[in-house]
């Protein structure tokens, strides 16, 4: 990339050429204000107007997060014609906006309040129009309020980004500009997987998860005997919430909060991550072995489940039989725990701290409870886990290092905290597989082969003799490539990951929003390294643990000789395993 | 897709086909279905985006910005009334207003009988012959409230 020369505020800097002014100014220390661009260009509108500055060569203002920079060129951003502009966008936007912010759940972290503090914005300053409201809320998992919406676009190319799907879009004209699904539909009418990857981009309240935490003081009130379980890739970012630096472990912190919160019992459901292994790795020598339908496609993550669900429903075969994680830590909580410590399954309320939005769509199919018990009651985001500490008056930061609950069930190896990085679930299989294929562990339980961020990967092991030929993806853009493999009946693979969310779980749409401007700390490429510094920390904590395959898990292995028998057996797939159908678009 | 008749999904096929080779065949492959139907309903709108893999948000998002687009069915005849800056300010309100009385329908809908729409439109570009209003396509120039009890009475009488 050659070099141009530019001066901004009459300073002189290189820069590289083809920058935008927004990023070019980024690099030489400027911070302009700006609210619909995001992450490098991923997207850019230039719509909002909320970055608008002088520069020499272009008529009038312009935006800054659209415009190129040029050889020569001086840029103002302090100028009162400048500052008087940025702050008359955010004005204009504000005159259009539903400003009950104390009520808005994205208070502390809404950039439109943001650009307005710095921009000096004055409230009622325009009368006008105002668009007509949708509020959805018929999905248990997101929702939807036009009346927070700032037409940024954010979430249009997310979908479109990470998915290929284009769930949303722009709609009608003039003030009566929304963004929704075809048809101002709700997301329950429309082939969305609920993944969340929207709501993690939105700069305001318009997009958000469905709150759950009523459900769970409710049943705190009624007195129920309310335990708690939380996904590998939290720990891995709650800190966020509280001002720590992106890529913190906070695996202890969290545990002494949940205690604190009132939960009787605080799991990790990494335990079910290592049983997830036993059954699944078993499952996939079952095919191998008895000429099954291969290559076998992950379960764990309910986004892609919904996908595949609605999209490629001819090949539902091909998924896992395996109920996700947290679904078995829960069957295993009522109808194995419960009765050991002598609770009624019925009284046993049991929440799941997830990085994710599909999960709260996931635990309330009818197929995952057994005998009309859920296995899961609740489901709260990271985010949620965060305010509902807040709430609580828990100085997060000082707590102690404290340990999950391990009495009889609990337990966890370092093969079942990597789910949340993409390739986890594979590399943890692989470490089971290669065990059971030859009866010998493997050298080195790293596969680094499956890790990284790159959209689709693929390796081969030489099992016993056995080649295995294994793909990971992530993202459904990504996942399509294979399936469309797959289903072109040119598959090479015998065992494909899929995750849901581009990067893994780390990166899900229920993790705290990674904001540049609410990040001042961070290195000023934390857009493009958050997701490997909160893998980098499930990672490290895998290297901690002293076991770090499933099947040495020995209470894995006391759950298998006293309750389930063996993997796959009569017992375990009553609990365990479950069901797909094809859906309707 | 169920009430969408086998011809009209060859049909709709068939304009499809005609842009394969466009790198953005959007607006042409609308802009056909809309000449040939006269509106562009979402179940039309489903087969264009399995055909293009544009998603249906999105050409739902172009149907409904451009008014060239319509989602419902429009009448025989489509009134075009002009209220553009030059066409208003010689008395285009009055004129729309006019024909949304004798007709008995709000610009942006459809008589019962399936005869008339009426349309606000934005300028025409017709500011010399303000204010202007279009039938079909047929201009009618410094029309006059008084004149359009009289084009309404000359449309139906054709119809009997």
């Amino acid at each position: 990339m050659s070099k141009i020369n530019i001066k901004i505020e009459g300073i002189p800097f290189e820069v590289e050429s083809g920058l935008t002014i927004l990023e070019a100014a980024k690099r030489c220390g400027f911070e302009i204000p700006s609210l619909c661009a995001f992450n490098h260009g991923e997207c850019s509108q230039g719509s909002c107007r909320v970055c608008l500055v002088e520069a020499t060569g272009a008529r009038g203002l312009v935006a800054s997060c659209v415009y190129p920079v040029a050889e020569g060129m001086e840029i103002t951003i302090s100028s009162p014609k400048a500052t008087a502009a940025r702050r008359t966008s955010v004005e204009l936007l504000l005159s259009n906006h539903n400003k009950n912010c104390q009520q808005c759940d994205k208070n502390g972290k809404c950039e439109l309040l943001h650009v307005a503090k710095i921009t000096g914005a004055r409230d009622d300053i325009y009368e006008g129009a105002q668009t007509p409201i949708t509020v959805d809320r018929l999905t248990p998992s997101i929702s939807r309020d036009t009346s927070k919406c700032v037409l940024c676009g954010r979430c249009v190319e997310r979908c479109k980004n990470a998915h290929g799907l284009g769930i949303l879009g722009f709609e009608k004209r003039g003030f009566n500009t929304i963004v929704a699904p075809a048809e101002n539909r709700s997301f329950a009418d429309s082939p969305c997987i609920l993944c969340g990857q929207c709501v993690s981009v939105c700069p305001t309240g318009a997009l958000m998860e469905v709150s759950e935490i009523d459900k769970v003081d409710a049943a705190m009130k009624a007195g129920k005997y309310v335990v708690v379980q939380t996904a590998p890739a939290v720990r891995a970012a709650l800190g966020e919430e509280f001002d720590m630096p992106v890529g913190s472990l906070v695996t202890g912190k969290m545990v002494a909060a949940l205690r604190r919160l009132g939960f009787k019992k605080v799991f990790d459901t990494n335990f079910a991550a290592d049983l997830t292994i036993m059954e699944e790795a078993t499952e996939l020598l079952g095919r191998i072995q008895n000429g099954g339908v291969l290559p076998m496609i992950t379960s764990c993550s309910p986004g892609w489940v919904n996908y595949a669900e609605i999209n490629y429903g001819d090949l539902l075969p091909h998924l896992s039989s395996c109920k996700s994680p947290h679904e078995m830590m829960g069957a295993i909580l009522k109808h194995y725990y419960a009765e050991k410590i002598g609770v009624d399954a019925k009284d046993m309320f049991v929440v799941s701290i997830m990085p994710c939005t599909a999960k709260k769509y996931e635990k309330d199919r009818p197929e995952l409870s057994v005998d009309g018990v859920k296995d899961v009651d609740a489901v709260l985001t990271t985010r949620e886990l965060g305010k509902l500490i807040k709430r609580s008056g828990i100085n997060f930061k000082k707590l102690p290092d404290e340990a999950f609950d391990n009495d009889i069930v609990g337990e966890y190896t370092g093969a079942g905290v990597i789910f949340g990085a993409t390739g986890g679930v594979m590399e943890a299989a692989l470490r089971t597989a290669a065990f059971k294929i030859t009866g010998k562990e493997l050298e080195k339980v790293e596969l680094t082969d499956v890790r990284g961020l790159e959209g689709i990967k693929e390796a081969t092991y030489n099992l016993g003799g056995t080649e295995v030929k294994v793909a990971v993806a992530h993202g459904m853009k990504n996942a399509k490539v294979l399936l469309d493999q797959i289903r072109a009946g040119k598959s090479e693979y015998l065992f494909i990951e899929i995750m849901g969310c581009p990067g893994g779980c780390v990166a899900g749409g229920g993790q705290p929003y990674v904001r540049e401007c609410f990040l001042p700390n961070e290195d000023l490429d934390i857009m493009d390294t958050y997701k490997q510094k909160r893998a980098k920390a499930l990672y490290t904590e895998d290297e901690s643990k002293q076991l770090r395959v499933s099947h040495k898990n020995p209470q894995i292995i006391d759950l298998y000789k006293q309750f389930l028998g063996e993997p796959n057996s009569h017992k375990a797939h009553e609990l365990l395993h479950t069901h797909y159908a094809p859906r309707k678009k | 897709m169920a009430h969408l008749q086998d011809g009209a999904v060859k049909k709709i096929n068939e304009i499809c086909d005609r842009y394969v080779n466009e790198k953005t065949p959007l607006m042409m492959i609308l802009s056909d279905i809309q000449k040939e139907y006269g509106y562009i309903p979402l179940e039309v709108q489903e087969i264009v985006s399995s055909r293009t893999g544009i998603s249906v948000a999105e050409i739902y998002g172009v149907v409904t910005f451009y008014s060239f687009f319509s989602l419902k069915p429009k009448g025989k005849y489509v009134i075009g009334c002009c209220l553009g800056t030059a066409c208003y300010v010689k008395g285009a309100q009055q004129i729309i207003d006019k024909f949304s009385e004798i007709i008995g329908i709000k610009p942006g809908e459809t008589s019962k009988d399936g005869l008339f729409t009426l349309d606000a439109l934005r300028c025409i570009g017709a500011c010399g012959i303000a204010p202007a209003v279009t039938i079909n396509g047929k201009v009618y120039p410094k029309l006059t409230v008084d004149a359009v009890p009289n084009i309404i009475k000359e449309y139906r009488a054709k119809e009997k």
